[in-house]
């Protein structure tokens, strides 16, 4: 277990590596000169030759990635261009509402798609099994901000249930921060729960199967039973991987979801800072929720072991 | 694909179970056949034909240019009658049959003409993502030292998600058709080239591969010839599902203000456009929405009744 361990957690490394060389390249090595774009208009040719200076521009690529790279693995991820502030205060005071929407999201998104999935292979063929597989495939070509923008217009404008856009932090109490999330949650979990849904329908499917799931309806289990502490259980590690690969997809919706509902979190940061090329706090931010992504990813492969007995590292 | 001993059409679970065993089995008239009969197939692909018919006509369609705008014709309301000015300075009086925007543009030209945009963006962003992903893939499957480098190289690319390297590239590229395609295509690359990589993996150990090596073919003739045939069904199905999420990152990309300039008629400019005006005008985002959903929603029906008929392997995953 041990052994895994560390050759696991060694394995994450190479990636991650190559996660920095690519966040790196694909900013710096692009047209455009941040010295000029911070200086603005009416800087002269010394004033930005001045500031290329100062921003370590003036040195080759490799150095530079180097010197980046060093101060990146102390956690100093430079100052914002734009915001004049260091980046990683600034991914700090962004994270409550991004991390806040990603758990509502992912909660509801299991709590309906598992659930969903599970009657859906145990009733395969049945009009909710089609119904199921067709608000998937649906679920997966809606777009999040045309999704977002439909239910606007009928809870919060025609029904006027929730509120239409904004945030308020947890610390000003729990049931407004639900309030206002609740939405945003929402359009953001249905191409979550299709995902998990449709993974979670083909695995407990296969389980189902099964002669354990036979010996146990024999028996005379309850259904119930049968369904949760035999066929999930044993479907549960497919499941588990497809909500940990889905964080790709939530970070995406979480970029186009702020942006809608006016959160101010780590997405609508990303949009901000791109259209005010504001290299230092796109990388800090693409790199953020890499290694996020990379470390959850990681998790997910550590927690097989509670979740199947059966793997042994 | 090889000579097929033809299996009759008649026999479908008998042709799936071969089919898992090795792709060229089948023979080609017979998948054709499957492909056509396929619902999911017939549907996607008729609501799509319909989408290229109307990309191709826009001009035709009761349409003026997608960029004239009046002042005096803004926010129009659906159907609502207003002018509009043309190039020559001529004021010509149009239908507004899905309203104007808060320039007074015809938003019904703009979401046709859109068509356009997104059909390009996801059939091209299909294409080079397909076209690098089989090249990276044969060079990852056949030299072995390339293999190691290459593969956690594409680890780490996968590690960034999509649509976050779509926006950096963009973002610094400066929007234009061809950068977005390629921006949109990078991230799509890694997974093209794990399929084919497998695949020439498994197919390298094929006695009918092992024959050719051993008689002296050249490997880029193997690949040509023995490997490629190969990937071509399960590429087919790839190559939908990319194109769908192209054109979905496109239309995010452009609604977000990072894509394509704002003047050119996409269906995420005109919601980014709309998007102020929502409450009084919802409109704006309506119609461009339904046809992005619906377009989306076609390719990935099709892909889904490729995958079932070309690909069964894949199918039983679910």
């Amino acid at each position: 277990m041990l052994q895994f361990l560390s050759r696991r957690l060694l394995s994450t490394i190479p990636v991650l590596l190559i996660v920095a060389v690519l966040v790196f390249l694909v900013l710096r090595l692009t047209p455009g000169d941040p010295a000029a774009v911070l200086a603005g208009d009416a800087a002269s040719t010394e004033q930005i030759a001045q500031i290329r200076k100062s921003l370590g521009l003036d040195k080759s690529v490799p150095e530079q990635f180097l010197i980046w790279f060093g101060r990146m693995l102390t956690g100093d991820l430079g100052e914002s261009y734009y915001y004049k502030t260091e980046v990683t205060t600034l991914i700090g005071q962004r994270l409550e509402p991004t991390l806040s929407l990603a758990l509502i999201t992912i909660t509801i998104a299991v709590l309906v798609a598992v659930p969903l999935g599970v009657m859906a292979a145990w009733r395969f063929g049945s009009w909710l099994d089609r119904a199921l597989m067709s608000f998937s495939v649906l679920g997966f070509s809606i777009p999040v901000f045309v999704l977002a923008y439909m239910l606007i217009w009928l809870v919060s404008l025609k029904l006027g249930w929730l509120p239409v856009q904004g945030y308020k932090p947890i610390a000003e109490g729990v049931g407004a921060w639900l309030y206002q999330l609740i939405l945003p949650s929402i359009t953001l979990s249905v191409i979550y729960i299709a995902l998990i849904a449709r993974v979670t329908r083909a695995s407990v499917l296969d389980t189902l199967g099964e002669d354990y799931i036979r010996t146990a309806r024999a028996k005379g289990l309850p259904e119930a039973k049968v369904l949760m502490r035999h066929a999930l259980a044993n479907a549960a590690v497919p499941i588990i991987t497809v909500i940990g690969i889905g964080i790709a997809l939530l970070i995406g919706g979480v970029v186009v979801t702020e942006s809608v509902y006016a959160i101010p979190g780590l997405g609508r940061l990303t949009v901000d800072a791109v259209l005010a090329r504001d290299f230092p706090t796109i990388q800090g931010v693409i790199l953020f929720f890499s290694v996020v992504y990379v470390l959850i990813n990681l998790l997910v492969d550590l927690s097989y072991v509670f979740f199947d007995p059966r793997i042994r590292y | 694909m090889t000579a097929p001993p033809s299996t009759p059409p008649e026999e479908p679970t008998a042709l799936e179970s071969l089919s898992v065993e090795s792709a060229t089995i089948v023979s080609q008239a017979g998948v054709w056949q499957r492909v056509r009969r396929n619902t999911s197939v017939r549907i996607g692909g008729l609501i799509l034909l319909m989408l290229v018919l109307v990309a191709l006509a826009a001009p035709w369609l009761g349409t003026v240019d997608p960029s004239l705008f009046d002042p005096v014709s803004r926010d129009l309301l659906p159907g609502a009658t207003g002018e509009i000015t043309t190039l020559d300075g001529d004021t010509l009086e149009h239908r507004f049959i899905m309203g104007s925007d808060s320039f007074g543009r015809d938003v019904y030209s703009r979401v046709i003409y859109g068509t356009r945009v997104s059909l390009i963006v996801g059939i091209a962003t299909a294409l080079v993502a397909v076209a690098f992903g089989v090249l990276l893939g044969l060079l990852a499957g056949f030299i072995r030292w390339l293999d190691g480098p290459l593969m956690r190289f594409m680890d780490g690319l996968m590690a960034i998600p999509a649509i976050l390297i779509a926006i950096a590239l963009v973002a610094m590229w400066r929007g234009t058709l061809t950068t977005v395609i390629v921006a949109i295509a990078i991230p799509e690359i890694p997974r093209v080239t794990r399929l084919v990589r497998s695949m020439v993996l498994t197919i390298r150990e094929e006695p009918y591969v092992e024959a050719a090596v051993s008689m002296g073919t050249p490997t880029p003739l193997i690949m040509w010839r023995h490997i490629l045939p190969n990937t071509v069904a399960p590429l087919i199905v790839q190559g939908t599902f990319i194109c769908a999420s192209g054109i979905l990152v496109e239309a995010i990309l452009s609604f977000l203000g990072v894509g394509l300039p704002p003047d050119v008629p996409t269906w995420g400019n005109v919601m980014a456009e709309g998007r102020v005006q929502f409450i009084q005008y919802p409109h704006n985002i309506f119609f461009p929405g339904v046809f992005l959903a619906v377009t989306v929603l076609a390719v990935n029906i099709l892909g889904d009744g490729l995958r079932d008929t070309l690909d069964p392997k894949m199918a039983r995953r679910g």
